[in-house]
Order: C-alpha cells, then structure tokens, then sequence
C-alpha cells in the first residue's frame, strides 16, 4: 500500500501533506519528483499545494505538462484515487483531469482565512467517511481560487454529483460557492481549502474531526484493498 | 563614489599604490555604513551575545539557539527601507528574500517570517496608502510563492515617515544541530556561485542605503524572484543532506565583494576568483559591476572539488544555474581576475574590516523644550475617545494585512497573527513564541526608555503565551549618524536595550543598524525595533475567549505616563509629555509571576496591555469574547481617569481568571509580592468603565467590534 505525493518545483505544501499522510494516519506516502515515473502498483497520488514555477503564465498551467502528469491520468483511468489540494486542483483542472478553471480571487488578493465547507458528496475515495452536509472548518491559503463553470457545464457537475464541497458563505466569488468537484467517475477529486492544514488538534482549535475524516477516507478507501 | 580623508589615508598606509577601478568599488561597497557599520560596531560590542542556549560558530550570518534534543533555532532580522521607498513591491519582497537566505546559510530550514512596517500617514496621505499596499503586495507575493508562513509583525503609521518607508523583515529557521554549518575551508577547495544569474539590478545598492533619500535611484533596487528563491532553498538543503558544503554565505549588500572578503577574512583563508566564470543575466556588465551588484537569490558555497559532481547534479534538478568562481588560497588576499588579468588584489581582512569611525554625540536640544501636557478638550466624551482609538490604523485591526499572507503553511502555526504573539510547534514537542516591537513615538520622547520599553513588550507578548524569552534580535533604525544628537539617540538605544538584556539574561542573538533613514522633513524619529524569542516546553497558553463572569485582573502599575501614547497623539495631535519607563526589577517580577501562574493553569487568556493603554487592552479581549465588561477604574490607581484609561505604562498584563481559580490566583500574586488589582467582570453586551461608581465610558461591544476590525480596510479601499 503506497500514496504518492507529487513534488513540482515550487510545491510547497508537500512536507505538510506527507507529514499528515504518515504521521497522522499512519499510511505509506512517498514523494515523487515531477521528472519521475510513478509507480502502477501505487494506491492513491496526491498533488499538494504550492506555487508550482512560481504561479507563471497562470497557476499550475507549467506543471499540467510535467511528465508525471501522464502517469497520473494513466492511473486516474484506472480508477486509483487522485486528490489535488489547492495548486494541486489548479493542475488538475489546467491538465484537463478535472472541469473547469480557477480565475482569481473576486477580491483580487491573496486570501488566507478560516472557512467552513459544506460535504455535498459523499461518495468519493476521499468523502466516504463524511456525512452528507457536514460542515468542515479548513482554511484558504490562494490568490487564484475562484472555481469558473459555464452554466451548461454547471448543470453536468450537478446532475453527475460532481460537485464535492461547497463553501458555507460567499468566499470568493466561485460559482455556485464551489469548493471541490471530481471526475465523471468520482475517483479524481480538487479542492481549493487545504485539508492537511486542518486535520491535527494542535493547529486547529475549532474541530479537526471532519478535516481527518477526508483523510480517513483515503485510509477506508487503500486499506480494503490491502 | 568618494573616500573619505581618514579612508584614504588607511587605503595610502595599506596598500601603497593607486587602486584599480574594481578596487574602488569593492571597497566603496564593502565600506558602505550599510556593509562595514563603521559608526556602530564598536559600541554593538557591549551587547551580551552568549547565554545558555546561544550556539556561536564563526561565519554565521544568523543567530542560532539551542532548544534541546539536537534542535536548533535560527533568526536573523534586516530591513530594506531605501529600496522599498522608491519601489515598495519589489524592495519589500527582496528584503524578505535576503533575510530567508541568512537563516539558509546556516544549514537551517526557514520556518516564519514576521515584518514590521512603518509609514506616512495612510488616512490623509495617498502616497503612504500606495506604499503600504504595495509593500504588503510585495511581502505576501515573496513569502506565499516561498512557503514560508508570514506570522507576525506589526505595522504602524506616523508623519514621520513620510514620503518613506520602514520596512523590517525577521526570519526563523529550524534545523537539526548536527546539520548545521560549520563554516570552514581547506586549500584547494572551491569557490561556487549557486543560483540566479547577476544583473545591474542592485549594482551599489549599499551606497543607495548608506546616504539619505534623495533621488529615485531605481537602479540601485533589486529585482525579486521568488520561484528561484524556492529552488535555492530546496537545491542548499539538498546538498547540506548530502554534505556536500564547508561553508556558505548569503550573497547581500555589497554583492560578491562583501561575500567573498567576508567568508575569506572569517575564515582566515585567500580567494581567487575569475569574474569570467559569474553567470550572468546581461552579457555587458563591466567586472567592477559584476563585484558590486546586489542581483538576488544567490548564494555563495565552498566546497571540496571531490563533492563538485554531486552539487552540480542537484543543481540540475532544480535547473538552477551553478558556477565554479575560483579557489580557495592559503594567501589570505581576496584575488579577483578578469581572464588572465588581476583587476583586484588585497588582504581579505583589509577589505572586510573597513576604518571605523568615533562619532560625536550630543543631547538633542528638543529633548529640553518638549511641552508636558496637551490643552483639555472638554468636546469629546471617553467613550468617543475609544471608538475613535478603535479605528486609528495603529490600533485597529491588521486582519487586512495578514489575511494577504499565508500563515498557515508548514503547519507549525499554533498560535496565529491577530494575537499577542505568534506560537509554532516545533519537532521536539516545544513551542517557540515570536514578536518583534517598535515604538518610535516613545523612543523619539525618551530614546533610552522608549528602547528598553520596545524590548519589554516583546518579551512580555511571548510570556502571554506562557513562554520564557531565550534570545534576541535589534534592528536600530535611525538617521543620519555625522549628526551628533541623532548619534545620541543611537547611543541611548543601545545602551538602553544593552542594560535591559543584562538584567534579565536575555542575550542578543542577531541584529541590524539603518542610518540615513530621513526624509525631505528631516530624521525619522528613532526606531529600534527588538525581536523576542521564547521557548515553551509543550503546548502555549492560547488565547481563550473570555466568558460572562471571568474576572479581570491587571498585573503592574499604572503611572503618569501619556506622553507617546496614541491618546495624545492620535486623539490630541499632541508630541510631549513623559513617555513610559521601565523599573526593571518590576519587569521581571511581573513576568515571573505571570508566567508562573500559566504554568499552573490557572489563567485563561493573558493579554498585553501597551498601545491605547488598559481601555484599549479590555476592550480587544471583549471583541475577541463578544462580551461586554465592567471595570471599576478606583481598583487601577487614584490617577486621573484620563490617565488610568489610556497611560502606556509598561509590564502590565490583563489576565482572564476564571472565578473558581481567582483565590489561587491571589495567593501567588500576594506571595510573590506583584502588583495587581481585580477590575470587574466581564458581563452584559457593553464596555462600561466607571470611577467613583459612576459610569465614565459606555460602549456597545458591537460596536466597537465594527471600528476596530473594519477601519483598515476602510482606509484602503479609499485608493
């Protein structure tokens, strides 16, 4: 059993999640650079969050066309549970993994604060442990989070149940308060609020449970087949 | 470019021949005020610098702390106010990079950053709302990009700042002990250029820093790249893994000249190098340029040619550039070819050790005429006062600025900006407390208190958090130092924070001087700004919101002491007055029995009480809260209201007690002999103080609430 972490150049946020994925909830999470291959016996992949090179042209476009990224859809394919957290939901939806595009923030900054997330589908690799409108407190930490859908598009993602999370209040303008959405088939999922962030006691005072649960999912989900 | 009598007669004395051009401006780099302190380094010497957790190695450009169980901390604090007045992004967000790569070349992982900004006045002045803005934009694009959370700070506004800007950096690195560098070179080793390629930008930007503002010399700013920054890091501690460094120095002021002739002189080594081998971003840059420019994100290693293979691999990884310079010597000259041509050759230690300069100090004469007391104004009510105190962009709010900045990354951040002081976690289970503090309207009226007080409430932020302070940082800020009472003021800092490390054991640990920084009006008032580092051995004391019925307890005294308040400058635009003092034995029996009463567990919250004085302070913990109070004033001391509501007096402390805990509570104030009294309650959805039972302030909490966290913003949006 082994999650891969997928370290771009300019990922920053990938200490954090491999931290939480071994320290916290004991799973096998090894880092693979973005010039690697990855694995095919390998259980799940996450894409941290970061500035992969630096943001530029626009964030997480360079790096939808790291090699790795074509092991990543191989696997995808095959049903393996993919999470991007933040930059790493901006390439999925840039690598065309994920509908969609993220613009930048309606309020023009980089916005790090607290929110709550609403659990609008529970049946993903990394929900299944969640209730169905759970709240979730998890922070923000993006200049470019504003998740865009045409409304033909919008009316797919709803009909699918590919809409994931949505945030509780009007955060940054995304359509419909869209937080995370997946795949057609459930098994690729992006969020922009950074779950690694909010998964330990020691770093959230307001409730790390539901944010654990995301993680306890993954362990639900790679431990059956152990 | 020009010497000056007594650097000309040491260059006549030393070197005994015309200098070159690359020379000149090596020299002129590296005896800049900004690289060679030749106006404070001799009096810094009487700061204390060692203490039981202060590990000194030589070459460190950082200071480094122990915190057990083979950890270490590093920190390091500088400013880039010069640069960040004429192009506020770009000089704020470099000022940053330079700071991270001081705490890099230790061997150390940078963890935090904090940053105190200072500027005109953001209400009525355009151009210190865009400076600011943009100093902000700069700081939060730099650190964001990097994954370094921004955790802490301060920011504060004051006219004498105009047309200027004070922007100060403080980073912290965390490593392993046995990681660290520990600087060293054998002959034969080589000289390596690791990182972003050297441009014009910055070309003699330590002039640019050492000489007072006058015109926009844009070239003279450094251009931020935050990405390579990131690569740098990673590619440094990559190579530190796999031991391939003997010794490193972030590449700063004064460029590759200070670099190299500071790593030669420390290390008692030679260097030669060949400016044919710098990478560079501009194929015509003259070689005296290539010395002296300050281009960014670079760093300089030496390692042993046996380890070239393996630090060329991982610089290609990164696909970071990466140049073999030139060799170490046993020569100890500083030896700069240009091809076959020698275009520099000099002692090391000649060119790093620049002439200092005893300069004369005299009591400035505004000192003797300051007035003492504003005229009443009978028109405005104490509740108004605090409303408008609420919304004084001093006082409200940072919420804007720190939500541009990511200071959750890392997942350290146990204790977030908006509090006393922010806490990370560390790998050992320990907790490390940071704050920096300024306070130039204090310092201009008394430079020695005002200095000591700085120190004081630093260290009185991270007791509230239930830490003790191992170690600190100083950053002088002042203006021109050829003038003797803005030398005195320098001096009276110094000396001021020298004797308050002394008493309390707290060694200094790292630190900067900026001279020059004036204005068109003039000198910035003194700005000292001090940096406190304390250590928990678990988990902090966290802010608690207080509840219906906590009790309010204020440690210290509350003294005649309004002079640089925000009461009279803010609300009576009025300078003068006595401003704070600290009794140092007070000081450090307040911390104590604070600190001591969290780590029985019997405090809720403990709150600072500085800025906008106890009415300021009670009012913050019920916004916080959403609850109202009552607070008798008889119970601080027999002062005028006025005075008891807004005075800045230091060591003082509001503490929440939950009622059940107050009589043990009491019983260890009452041992250990503190001053304290119990104020009220927190009660009802008002702020209600009154003296002689009478009410003298009411304010719906609501209210208050709305002025304090939205007046920043408000400000902003106003272009």
């Amino acid at each position: 059993m082994k999650v891969g972490v997928i370290v771009f150049p300019g990922s920053n946020c990938d200490r954090d999640m491999h931290h939480v994925l071994t320290d916290v909830f004991d799973l096998n999470a090894e880092f693979f650079w973005h010039e690697k291959n990855l694995p095919e016996n390998i259980d799940a992949v996450v894409l941290p969050g970061g500035f992969s090179y630096g943001d530029r042209l626009r964030a997480g476009v360079i790096a939808a066309h790291s090699p790795i990224i074509s092991d990543v859809k191989k696997l995808a394919e095959k049903g393996i549970p993919v999470l991007g957290v933040c930059n790493g939901f901006q390439i999925l939806v840039e690598s065309g993994l994920l509908p969609g595009v993220l613009l930048k923030n309606e309020s023009l900054n980089f916005m790090c604060e607290w929110t709550n997330l609403i659990v609008k589908n529970n049946k993903t690799p990394f929900t299944n442990k969640l209730e169905l409108n759970q709240k979730i407190p998890i922070p923000i930490a993006n200049g470019e989070g504003r998740y865009f859908v045409d409304e033909q598009t919008l009316e797919q993602l709803e009909k699918n149940n590919q809409i994931v999370f949505s945030y509780e209040n009007k955060v940054n303008g995304s359509v419909s308060q869209i937080a995370g959405v997946c795949n057609s088939d459930g098994n690729v999922v992006g969020m922009m609020p950074h779950p690694e962030r909010a998964a330990e006691k020691e770093i959230n005072q307001i409730d790390h449970k539901p944010s654990s649960l995301i993680f306890e999912s993954l362990v639900e989900t790679v431990g059956m087949k152990k | 470019m020009s010497f000056q009598e007594h650097e000309k007669l040491h260059i006549e004395k030393n070197v005994k021949r015309e200098l070159t051009t690359t020379e000149s401006q090596i020299l002129a780099a590296e005896w800049s005020e900004h690289c060679s302190y030749k106006s404070s380094k001799q009096h810094l010497k009487m700061l204390p610098t060692t203490g039981p957790n202060v590990i000194v190695e030589k070459g460190y450009d950082s200071g480094v702390l122990d915190v057990g169980d083979g950890y270490v901390v590093t920190v390091h604090i500088e400013s880039h106010n010069h640069p960040s007045a004429v192009e506020p992004f770009g000089g704020a967000a470099t000022g940053v990079g330079g700071v991270i790569r001081d705490i890099l070349s230790a061997g150390t992982r940078p963890i935090a950053l904090f940053d105190g900004l200072r500027f005109g006045n953001i209400e009525t002045d355009s151009h210190a709302r865009w400076l600011f803005k943009n100093a902000v934009a700069g700081i939060a694009d730099y650190g964001n990009c990097l994954g370094i959370p921004t955790i802490g700070g301060e920011v504060e506004f004051d006219e004498c700042y105009k047309n200027y800007a004070l922007v100060d950096v403080a980073a912290v690195g965390f490593g392993k002990k046995s990681k660290l560098i520990k600087n060293h070179a054998n002959i034969g080793d080589l000289v390596i250029l690791i990182g972003g390629s050297t441009g014009r930008d910055g070309v003699g930007g330590s002039q640019f820093a050492s000489d007072a503002l006058e015109g926009e010399d844009r070239s003279a700013v450094q251009i931020p790249d935050p990405f390579i920054e990131k690569l740098i890091i990673e590619a440094i501690l990559e190579c530190r893994d796999q031991n391939c460094i003997n010794a490193m120095k972030d590449l700063g002021g004064g460029g590759l000249s200070c670099a190299i002739s500071e790593t030669a002189e420390s290390l008692g080594i030679g260097i030669e190098l060949d400016v044919k081998n710098v990478h560079l971003r501009e194929s015509d840059l003259a070689p005296e340029e290539i010395m002296i420019s300050e281009s960014q994100e670079r760093m300089l290693v030496i390692a042993s040619p046996d380890n070239l293979s393996k630090i060329n691999s991982i610089c290609d990884k990164f696909r970071i550039q990466c140049s073999v310079l030139g060799k170490v010597k046993e020569d100890k000259m500083m030896h700069v070819k240009n091809g076959n041509e020698t275009i520099a050759l000099l002692p090391a230690d000649f060119v790093a050790r620049g002439p200092l300069i005893s300069r004369e100090k005299s009591k400035p004469k505004y000192l003797s005429n300051l007035p003492v007391a504003p005229e009443p104004q009978n028109n405005l009510s104490f509740t108004d006062v605090l409303l408008k105190l609420l919304s004084s962009p001093n006082i409200a709010s940072k919420h804007w600025v720190y939500r541009q900045y990511d200071h959750e990354v890392g997942i350290r951040t146990v204790i977030k900006p908006g509090y006393d002081s922010s806490v990370l976690r560390l790998d050992n289970g320990k907790s490390l407390s940071v704050k920096i503090d300024g306070n130039p309207k204090h310092c201009y009226l008394n430079p020695r208190q005002g200095a000591i007080g700085c120190f004081e409430e630093a260290c009185r932020n991270v007791v509230c958090t239930g830490a003790t302070p191992i170690g600190m940082v100083d950053h002088l800020q002042f203006g021109n130092p050829e003038d003797p009472e803005i030398f005195w003021t320098f001096m009276e800092s110094i000396e001021g924070i020298t004797d308050f490390a002394k008493s309390l054991n707290i060694p200094c640990v790292g630190g900067k001087v900026s001279f020059y920084n004036e204005t068109n009006d003039g000198p910035i008032k003194p700005t000292p700004l001090i940096g406190v580092l304390g250590l928990i051995d678990s988990s902090p004391l966290h802010p608690n919101p207080p509840s219906e019925n906590d009790v309010i307890l204020l440690i210290g005294e509350t003294k005649d002491e309004l002079g640089g308040s925000e009461y009279y400058e803010y609300i009576h635009n009025f300078v003068g007055g006595t401003a704070p003092s600290v009794d140092v034995s007070n000081s450090k029996k307040n911390m104590e029995s604070v600190l001591s009463l969290i780590s029985e567990n019997l405090v809720k919250t403990a709150h600072d009480c500085s800025k906008g004085g106890l009415a300021i302070a009670i009012s913050e913990l019920c916004i916080f809260g959403k609850v109202g109070c009552h607070v008798n004033l008889n119970k601080v001391s027999t002062l005028s209201t006025e005075k008891i509501l807004f005075s800045e007096s230091h060591s003082r402390y509001i503490l929440v007690i939950e009622k059940s805990k107050l009589d043990s509570v009491k019983n260890i104030l009452s041992e250990k002999n503190c001053s304290f009294s119990e104020l009220g309650i927190f009660t009802s959805d008002q702020i209600i103080f009154e003296s002689d039972s009478n009410p003298v302030l009411e304010l719906i909490v609501d209210k208050a609430e709305n002025n304090y966290l939205n007046s920043l913003g408000k400000i902003i949006q106003n272009g």
